[in-house]
């Protein structure tokens, strides 16, 4: 491990520490059983629902502490990938050469799906606007640049477009959201994929970033004639406008839950082994194209037994159970194939040689 | 540090020699004193050094990768692994200058009314409202710039001036109310409490002597109050200094309204970058080891740059002073 790597780990454990002591301090005894401690960071994404989560398992299995950390993705990764938590969280899969820099094998366990939304304010447009994939990357590669442009009109016939400048919105914090988008314009349009590619930070050929899902909105609700991109959950929660995109199908679809389990059922079929798979642009008449799971990352072989089997049977609980509090924060559930795949990943478990389910 | 007292050995003469190195008076209470001292402003240079260490150790690998092309490259890519500090730098500085003049005049007024001109029922809470300024947290700030600040610089302040101004590089639109401009002026509004604070204070110092001088010689109060300002300005330029500081490190109300955009582009309307957001943009997600470098090494440029900003800013300071040997010299 670099040096670099350790002193990231310690400002993390730091920032980790200070609310999980003031957490676990408020937390009734722990009962008669032996009570187990787990540690989990990662993604934001996904966080209002893993908190639902540990709230909820909490009040079925009072022995069983577990905090998580909302640290990003990218910490996430870091911090499994050096055993200081018992589970990490990733919106994008682990990269070969990062599951190899891992003292053992880390299992990806998908647990929700989520989407990434187009929204817009074009002033006197109040209707759903629609989008094929190569027009949403050739506006964000600034070669569209009016709203009125023939290209956006072909797919919205009957549309009275302003002649105006469109202004891009992108994220300018590090974001799974931005890592999905970018993966789903790269595989939609060549030119993408050659010039900008996919990632958390891509190097935008145009557009204002603004920080996190709020600052896009804010900008784009604040600016006339935007367009920018947000995650699902916030656009519904905040009734912004949403773009009905175009699927492989030649479909354009309405952004919903329903629409992302689609794709993810569509695309259970090519979904490789190892659980790691990139959903966007999907297969599947009903699928909506710009859409990811997200994932909890474990060990296959557990160090400590009681652990081990703790961390496994809430893990299993979330992707049973827990799946029911997801509609209601606005993630799409997993498709039932891919339950039960993740379900031969989690029995699949070990700690010291014995599986621990 | 100040020369040391010249002190008769008392008449206690056998005191141990690293006492007497201690303390010049010989008092034992007098050197655990000057060592708790010592030891506590050691303690500040100390962690200077410390941070300046972990900022360039951990930044070697994109050091060595990049060497100088870093601060003259304006490619930021994280994905292909191309790091360029160029855009970062110049959005901090110019966003910061940006801010300076038009807070530097705005608060000189400040000061200048609430000392010599304003009633004393106006000064007290006038003089509290700009200290409560200084204590908005600069989240609120940034809010009240995408919200306010941004739509109307689009609608009232950028149309003009790009009509007006358009054919110089500076004011070319398109004005969308985000860019390196909003983020000046948000600065400016944050440092003007700071530095309107310091120069009251200093301007308060100035004897009255100096004034009564000026008016028994037949000065106009305007006069008079160039006086005081010339005698004040070295306390002015420290004041400065300070809001230059606030202004160079301040990231989150810059971050939600200069664009968050590694260009440089002469035009302040613009969308631009500065150094302090990009590394809180960017941080939690850097995940390889190439890209977390280069984040901190521009943590270790921004320390440069505050640095060498403020080092050009008190060798002002101390021209000034050499010339007029005004007062508010440790302000």
């Amino acid at each position: 491990m670099s040096v670099l790597t350790r002193r990231f780990l310690l400002f993390a454990c730091i920032t980790a520490l200070v609310p999980s002591l003031a957490f676990t301090a408020c937390r009734p005894g722990g009962g008669t059983e032996q009570s187990v401690k787990l540690q989990g960071a990662g993604a934001t994404f996904p966080n209002p629902l893993y908190q639902k989560w540990l709230s909820e398992y909490s009040k079925l299995h009072q022995n069983v502490l577990i905090d998580y950390q909302s640290l990003g993705s990218g910490a996430g990764i870091k911090q499994i990938q050096a055993q200081t938590v018992d589970f990490g969280a990733s919106d994008a899969p682990m990269k070969d050469e990062d599951l190899k820099a891992a003292p053992g094998e880390i299992l990806h366990i998908p647990t929700v799906l989520g989407a990434v939304v187009i929204t817009y304010n074009v002033p006197g447009i109040n209707q759903s606007l629609k989008f094929s994939g190569d027009v949403i990357a050739d506006i964000f590669l600034g070669k569209i640049k009016k709203w009125n442009d023939p290209k956006i009109a072909a797919d919205n016939p009957g549309v009275a477009f302003p002649s105006t400048d469109i202004t891009v919105v992108h994220r300018s914090d590090g974001s799974g959201t931005s890592a999905v988008f970018t993966d789903y314009l790269s595989k939609v349009s060549a030119e993408w994929k050659e010039k900008v590619g996919a990632g958390v930070s891509p190097s935008w050929p145009v557009g204002l970033g603004g920080k996190g899902n709020e600052g896009v909105t804010g900008q784009i609700k604040n600016t006339p004639n935007t367009l920018g991109y947000v995650e699902l959950a916030y656009a519904v929660q905040n009734n912004l406008h949403v773009a009905h995109i175009k699927n492989s199908a030649g479909n354009f679809i309405e952004p919903s839950i329903d629409a992302v389990t689609a794709a993810a059922a569509a695309s259970a079929g090519t979904t490789p082994e190892d659980l790691r798979v990139s959903i966007t642009n999907a297969q599947g008449g009903t699928a909506y194209p710009i859409s990811s799971y997200t994932y909890i990352l474990l060990y296959k072989n557990q160090k400590d037994a009681a652990k081990g089997k703790a961390l496994v049977d809430f893990v299993w609980w979330g992707i049973h159970d827990g799946e029911k509090y997801a509609p209601d924060l606005r993630y799409a559930t997993l498709p039932d194939d891919i339950v039960k795949r993740a379900e031969a990943k989690l029995n699949s478990i070990t700690a010291n040689g014995a599986p621990v389910r | 540090m100040s020369a040391r007292l010249e002190t008769n050995p008392g008449p206690f003469g056998n005191f141990s020699s690293w006492r007497k190195a201690l303390s010049p008076t010989g008092n034992t209470g007098d050197a655990i004193f000057r060592v708790l001292l010592s030891l506590i402003a050691f303690f500040v240079l100390g962690i200077v050094i410390a941070m300046v260490w972990a900022l360039a150790t951990d930044s070697m690998m994109s050091i060595r990768q990049f060497g100088f092309r870093f601060l003259t490259s304006s490619q930021w890519n994280p994905i292909s692994g191309q790091f360029g500090a160029l855009p970062f730098v110049y959005g901090t500085i110019m966003s910061s200058l940006i801010a300076l003049v038009i807070s530097v005049p705005l608060s000189l007024g400040i000061a200048v009314f609430l000392v010599e001109q304003a009633p004393y029922y106006l000064a007290r809470p006038v003089g509290f409202l700009v200290e409560l300024l200084a204590a908005i947290p600069s989240v609120v700030y940034g809010v009240w710039g995408i919200f306010v600040l941004a739509p109307f610089l689009r609608v009232y302040i950028g149309p003009p001036l790009e009509r007006w101004l358009g054919w110089t590089p500076f004011f070319r639109g398109p004005v969308t109310g985000i860019g390196l401009l909003t983020g000046g002026l948000i600065l400016a509004i944050m440092v003007t409490p700071i530095i309107s604070a310091v120069v009251r204070d200093v301007l308060a110092a100035v004897p009255s002597s100096q004034r009564e001088a000026a008016l028994a010689l037949g000065a106009t109060k305007w006069e008079m109050i160039r006086v005081v300002l010339v005698n004040g300005a070295p306390g002015i330029a420290g004041a400065v200094i300070l809001g230059l500081g606030r202004a160079l490190g301040e990231t989150m109300a810059v971050n939600m309204v200069i664009g968050n955009r590694p260009e440089v582009s002469l035009s302040f309307f613009d969308p631009s970058y500065t150094i302090a957001s990009a590394i809180a943009n960017e941080f939690t997600e850097a995940t390889d080891n190439l890209y977390l470098s280069a984040l901190v090494e521009l943590g270790l440029i921004l320390f440069l740059v505050t640095f060498v900003v403020n080092g050009i800013a008190r060798l002002l300071v101390w021209n000034v002073t050499r010339k007029t040997g005004g007062v508010g010299r440790a302000a």
